[in-house]
């Protein structure tokens, strides 16, 4: 039932980002033919405009558009004539997304560990390094990080290529550039959980069992630690998928958000439609899985109950 | 013949922003084979910090030992290490909380906590310690107990959380129970349940039992020996037929003035002692007790009194027990005779 009510609900937020979405994308000044205009003939530009409906009253080019989506198909790209949209976005999947899943496993994996090292040392030299770190991490913007990392791994020290797509070796960097702020982040919240829940009264009785620090730390800590943790994960994605673009820029990496950026600059309708579908279905779903997933590890909270 | 455990000129203190507390000072006790032993005193004189000392449960720092022995089956505790210190914990000494609300894992299902102890210790396997941990839950007295093996805590009622702690306890079959106040944050009706299910699997297994209290009642009903702790000293203590017969030390007075007379006494609970007790940052030279004390003479703002033995095992560390002294009417003891 409670899956039922969560799978509608992600649909209408779906729905209201689209609309959103159209009417603010119309919004702005400017159309796809601003540059042809000077170009071509009138006749020319009104044919153009007219292939792609954008002549038609708003509402009407709203329902054409919804109409299409229903059976997936998101329009030709109004700058790349040849290509449709879908075709765009499946090209650029495969780079981005094993940018950003890269970045995440690491950004969880290393942050949680950070924190987790951390706290375990409380108040001791290890527990203010990881400190620092997470601070320089937190602090550091991902366009400031990619640059430094170019400069030293790439053409000072000549250990990893720059630059394009290729051999996993190229992935290194960027993801490492995307990862460092959400993995400075994660280690921070990370350790204040487990700081507390090394404190609780549950962890005095493990630890009056017998258990041995290694037992105490990992089936009574962390999995009570991280719980608070998961619900971080959701506005991680957020900034890994917006991290992406600039990332990608950097990189010169042949993903999406190089796309996304450019049909802003172009107008390129169809393209920004998707490319936004496109990312808020992912972030929409991810939400979902979390919240899921939060049901399975801590048995209060039911998947029956409406949730609060 | 020996005592299972002993404890010898216990110091424990904490060293904190405002400075060093000391928690427990110069406390000497010893329990025996399948005895129960109360510790009775009000809130902060150091109950807890003594036992957990027992146990290893001391966060060090701020928490450390500053002196004495705590000899178990003749081994000093204090001197093991780590690891052969979690094998005692859990398997020969095991220990029930105060608050059952949470002291059970939230995200661990009931059964698997009360398995751990027995996998660990005993070296059962899964099936093996699943179906003792069964056997643990209906043994405290657990309905379903099959059906409750698979619950979370928050399933669980407070009385039935205590309980499940107290399988966590005894899965083990220790030699010494800890049980630092394991009622009083249940009903009363509860409570009493939970006390009667205490004595009847000591009277099972022949666990010994440290019970820590407030209240007086309790310690008549269920121990045999009492030690009452004041600023973190004992003193006094003796055997609790003789001790409530004959108390000796004005604070046990003050505990008992409460109680109206002894039939009633479990319905009773502890009433504050004017005043408050003394700061444990700097305690006073003498008798801790003495600035709230009706009787005190001057010797006792400036002397620590010595622990009088007043019969066999009966101690009170005041000075009234001084042949010195003059002799003061124990009131309690005046106040029942006249009823
Ligand atoms: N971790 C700690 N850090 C600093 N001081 C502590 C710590 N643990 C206990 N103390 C101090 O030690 C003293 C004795 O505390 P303890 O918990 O043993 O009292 P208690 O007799 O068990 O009281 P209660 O009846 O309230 O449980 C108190 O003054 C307390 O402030
Ligand atoms: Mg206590």
């Amino acid at each position: 039932m409670y899956i039922v009510k969560r799978v509608l609900t992600m649909f209408l937020t779906l729905w209201v980002i689209i609309t959103l979405t159209f009417v603010i994308m119309k919004c702005i000044p400017g159309d796809p033919f601003a540059s042809d205009a000077d170009v071509l003939p009138k006749e020319v530009l009104q044919n153009m405009r007219a292939k792609y409906n954008l002549d038609k009253p708003l509402p009407v080019q709203y329902v054409l558009y919804m109409k299409n989506l229903a059976t997936f198909d998101m329009g030709p790209s109004i700058k790349s004539e040849t290509r449709s949209v879908n075709s765009i976005i499946a090209d650029g999947i495969p780079a981005s997304s094993r940018l950003g899943l890269q970045a995440l496993v690491i950004a969880l994996f290393f942050g949680l560990l950070l924190g987790i090292v951390a706290a375990l040392n409380h108040n001791k030299p290890l527990d203010f390094a990881a400190m620092l770190f997470a601070i320089i991490g937190i602090s550091i913007p991902s366009f400031i990080l990619a640059p430094l990392l170019i400069k030293y791994f790439a053409v000072n020290w000549h250990l990893l290529p720059v630059a394009s797509w290729g051999t996993w070796q190229h992935t290194v960097l960027p993801s490492i550039a995307l990862a460092a702020s959400p993995l400075a982040v994660i280690a921070r919240f990370m350790r204040s959980s487990m700081l507390e829940v090394m404190n609780q009264n549950y962890i005095k009785t493990a630890n009056a069992k017998g258990l041995s620090t290694m037992q105490l730390v990992i089936k009574h800590g962390i999995r009570n630690a991280i719980l608070p943790v998961i619900t971080f994960i959701g506005p991680l994605f957020v900034v890994l998928i917006t991290g992406t673009f600039v990332i990608e820029k950097i990189f010169a990496i042949p993903g999406l958000g190089k796309y996304f950026v450019d049909s802003i600059f172009n107008r390129d309708y169809p393209v920004i439609m998707g490319t936004t579908i496109f990312f808020s279905t992912i972030l929409v779903f991810t939400l979902f899985l979390i919240d899921i997933s939060y049901r399975l590890i801590d048995p209060r909270i039911k998947l029956t109950s409406g949730g609060n | 013949m020996t005592n299972l455990l002993e404890v010898k000129n216990l110091e424990v203190s904490f060293k904190t922003f405002g400075g060093e507390v000391q928690a427990v000072r110069n406390v000497s006790f010893h329990v025996d084979k399948g005895e129960i032993v109360a510790i009775v005193g009000e809130s902060g004189s150091g109950k807890s910090v003594t036992v957990q000392t027992i146990m290893g449960l001391i966060p060090t720092p701020p928490g450390k030992v500053k002196n004495g022995e705590i000899l178990f089956q003749n081994k000093d505790l204090l001197k093991l290490s780590k690891r052969e210190m979690q094998k005692i914990k859990g398997s020969k000494i095991s220990m029930v909380f105060q608050d059952p609300m949470t002291s059970l894992n939230p995200t661990m299902r009931i059964g698997k906590q009360i398995e751990e102890g027995l996998i660990v210790h005993q070296k059962l396997s899964k099936t093996e310690a699943r179906r003792r941990a069964v056997e643990m839950i209906r043994l405290v007295g657990i309905p379903n107990a099959e059906e409750r093996y698979n619950q979370y805590p928050h399933e669980f009622s407070g009385g039935m959380r205590q309980r499940a702690m107290i399988a966590i306890a005894l899965s083990c079959n220790p030699e010494l129970l800890i049980a630092d106040e394991p009622t009083t944050a249940l009903d009363v009706t509860i409570q009493a349940q939970v006390l009667d299910l205490m004595k009847d699997l000591k009277e099972k297994t022949n666990t010994a039992i440290i019970l820590i209290t407030h209240d007086l009642g309790v310690v008549a009903e269920t121990a045999e020996r009492v030690i009452v702790m004041y600023a973190g000293m004992m003193v006094e203590s003796g055997r609790v037929n003789e001790l409530f017969e004959n108390p000796r030390h004005p604070y046990t007075w003050g505990l008992m003035e409460s109680i109206p007379d002894t039939n009633a006494a479990h319905k009773s609970r502890l009433v504050p002692i004017e005043g408050s007790p003394p700061d444990l940052f700097s305690p006073p030279k003498g008798c801790p007790f003495a600035p709230r004390c009706k009787y005190a003479m001057e010797i006792c703002l400036s002397e620590m009194p010595p622990a009088f033995e007043i019969g066999e095992g009966h101690h009170s560390r005041c000075w009234l027990n001084d042949p010195r002294a003059p002799k003061v009417e124990n009131e309690v003891a005046a106040g029942r005779e006249k009823q």
